[in-house]
């Protein structure tokens, strides 16, 4: 699968590739779109030294966090919030005569590598949140476990918002604001949202785990809702529950595809 | 080579079920060139899908190459070329070429045979002068000449073809035939076919199966359909009189 997927995905790159002043400038365009977004940050703090507590590198460095496992998955994974369209149009037919599976077909179909501007943007934020906190080895080795489990957490919500998309054909616009809005969600400290809210997004759908309570862990500081300690450790089950059950919802959408008359 | 057994699939569209295929039963032997006949709606393509595992069959069973459609696609996909007349199987946005390199990966054929086959098929469909075209500024002939290519690069044991001539001239459709003939004939390829053209029956297809309002209402022949209705002549005359009499 992980070879098929790269046979794709470079063979659209290449398609792309043969634009190269267009191909640069989208990877431009990206950077400073999301470039944008931090400024919003650095606006919060130039009024206030700390946001429900956590200083403006500490929110930086979850806000960095997520938003490379986001943007990560925003350019590996989000063409399957396509499929509605293929679903309409009748092409996921012809996904389905070949011998791969319908998702990496899917995840790689028109494969845009100028997505990986962002990538590159949080990637920065991050580097500069870890090295102006000066996190070391004894608790960063959590960073990269942190970001893992990020993407996948995020490519099964990607992966559901796929597989509903098969019953809701009509409506793709609520399974994206399902995705893009889990990633505004995670862009702040969770600590700025009420106790509900964040009891949600802990034990149903686990968006806690994308950066903030392995953060917690990282920044060595003790959760505001008082979840014990255990919890900053639990991230790689939470995302592994969540990417099974994605696997399997895809699966039945499959399953009870039903094509188009013609 | 192609086994169906009672199968049936129906839709729900919103409170009724529409039967678009019921209680099927279907075998065809391995190198058998069959054409499927019926009328719009008759469940032909709906039949298609459910031999390549696009569609899960609602009741029944459907068996090709071997293995259930729906649950071993990906297995199956290896063993069965697929051409749909309406909708290409092709990459719209790349060359023809990079469709083909595509495939060979996908499919896992080597390159030295790759390279052979392509050549072959390259010259027996004329490919020559369009390869490098991105697929959509292909015209509708040279594109169903590609998609035949793209269905027969892995050397496929079955090839399934729903409406494989629709729109096409003449001269394209004479090319076409030609070209399902030999590969039946000379590698043995399982072929079977949906049309509207009956001067692809007649060309082509040694057995003739017609299906009307989901279910077989023939299966044989062309000549004992054209004994199903003794005094006329023309097959388009036969046909007609059977697609009418299954609307009464
Ligand atoms: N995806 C679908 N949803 C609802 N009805 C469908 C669908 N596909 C096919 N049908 C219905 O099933 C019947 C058979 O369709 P089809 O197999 O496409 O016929 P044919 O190919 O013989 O013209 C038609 O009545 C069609 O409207
Ligand atoms: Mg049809």
């Amino acid at each position: 699968m992980v070879r098929t997927y790269f046979l794709l995905a470079w063979t659209w790159t290449r398609a792309a590739a043969a634009y190269p002043a267009s191909f640069a400038l989208m990877v431009l365009l990206g950077f400073v779109a999301a470039a944008l977004d931090v400024a919003v940050v650095l606006i919060i703090f130039a009024n206030t030294t700390a946001l429900a507590g956590f200083s403006r590198e500490e929110v930086l460095f979850l806000y960095g966090a997520a938003g490379l496992s986001f943007t990560l998955c925003d350019t590996f994974v989000s063409n399957i919030d396509r499929v509605s369209q293929h679903i309409k149009a009748g092409t996921l037919d012809t996904f389905l005569i070949r011998p791969a599976g319908a998702w990496v077909q899917l995840t790689t179909d028109r494969f845009n590598p100028t997505r990986a501007g962002r990538v590159l943007q949080a990637a920065v934020v991050l580097g500069y949140a870890i090295a102006a906190l000066g996190i070391g080895w004894e608790r960063g080795w959590m960073i990269p476990v942190m970001v893992a489990t990020g993407v996948v957490i995020f490519a099964a919500l990607w992966t559901l918002a796929g597989a509903v998309q098969f019953v809701l054909t009509d409506a793709p616009e609520v399974t994206s604001a399902f995705t893009y809005g889990s990633n505004q969600l995670t862009q702040y400290p969770l600590a700025v949202y009420a106790r509900d809210l964040v009891k949600g997004v802990t034990y149903v759908l686990p968006l806690a785990f994308v950066n903030w309570q392995p953060g917690l862990y990282v920044l060595d500081r003790d959760d505001p809702f008082g979840t014990p300690g255990a919890m900053r450790f639990l991230g790689p089950a939470a995302a592994l529950v969540l990417a099974l059950l994605a696997a399997l919802a895809w699966r039945q959408g499959i399953r009870h595809y039903r094509s188009t008359g013609s | 080579m192609i086994e169906l057994d009672r199968a049936g699939r129906s839709f729900k569209v919103k409170r009724n079920v529409v039967h678009a295929v019921r209680d099927l039963s279907l075998t065809v032997t391995a190198g058998e060139f069959v054409g499927c006949l019926g009328p719009n709606g008759a469940g032909k393509s709906t039949t298609i899908k459910m031999l390549c595992g696009i569609l899960t069959p609602t009741s029944g069973t459907v068996r090709v190459a071997g293995l259930d459609p729906s649950r071993r696609r990906t297995a199956l996909a290896r063993r069965l070329g697929v051409v749909f007349g309406q909708r290409t199987t092709l990459w719209w946005d790349l060359p023809l070429v990079d469709s083909f390199a595509l495939i060979r990966h996908l499919y896992q054929v080597d390159r030295v045979t790759f390279r052979a086959r392509l050549a072959e098929l390259t010259e027996t469909l004329d490919l020559g002068a369009f390869l490098r075209t991105p697929v959509r500024q292909l015209s509708l002939g040279q594109r169903m000449r590609g998609d035949l290519a793209a269905a027969l690069l892995h050397a496929p044991d079955v090839l399934v073809l729903d409406e494989p001539t629709i729109g096409l001239d003449v001269v394209s459709k004479a090319g076409i035939r030609d070209f399902l003939r030999r590969v039946n004939a000379e590698r043995g390829t399982t072929v079977l076919l949906t049309t509207h053209d009956l001067g692809d029956i007649e060309r082509l297809c040694r057995r003739v199966v017609l299906i009307g309002h989901g279910r077989l209402a023939f299966d044989g022949s062309l000549e004992e359909l054209m004994a199903t209705a003794p005094g006329q002549s023309s097959i388009e005359e036969v046909v007609t009189r059977l697609y009418t009499a299954g609307t009464q």
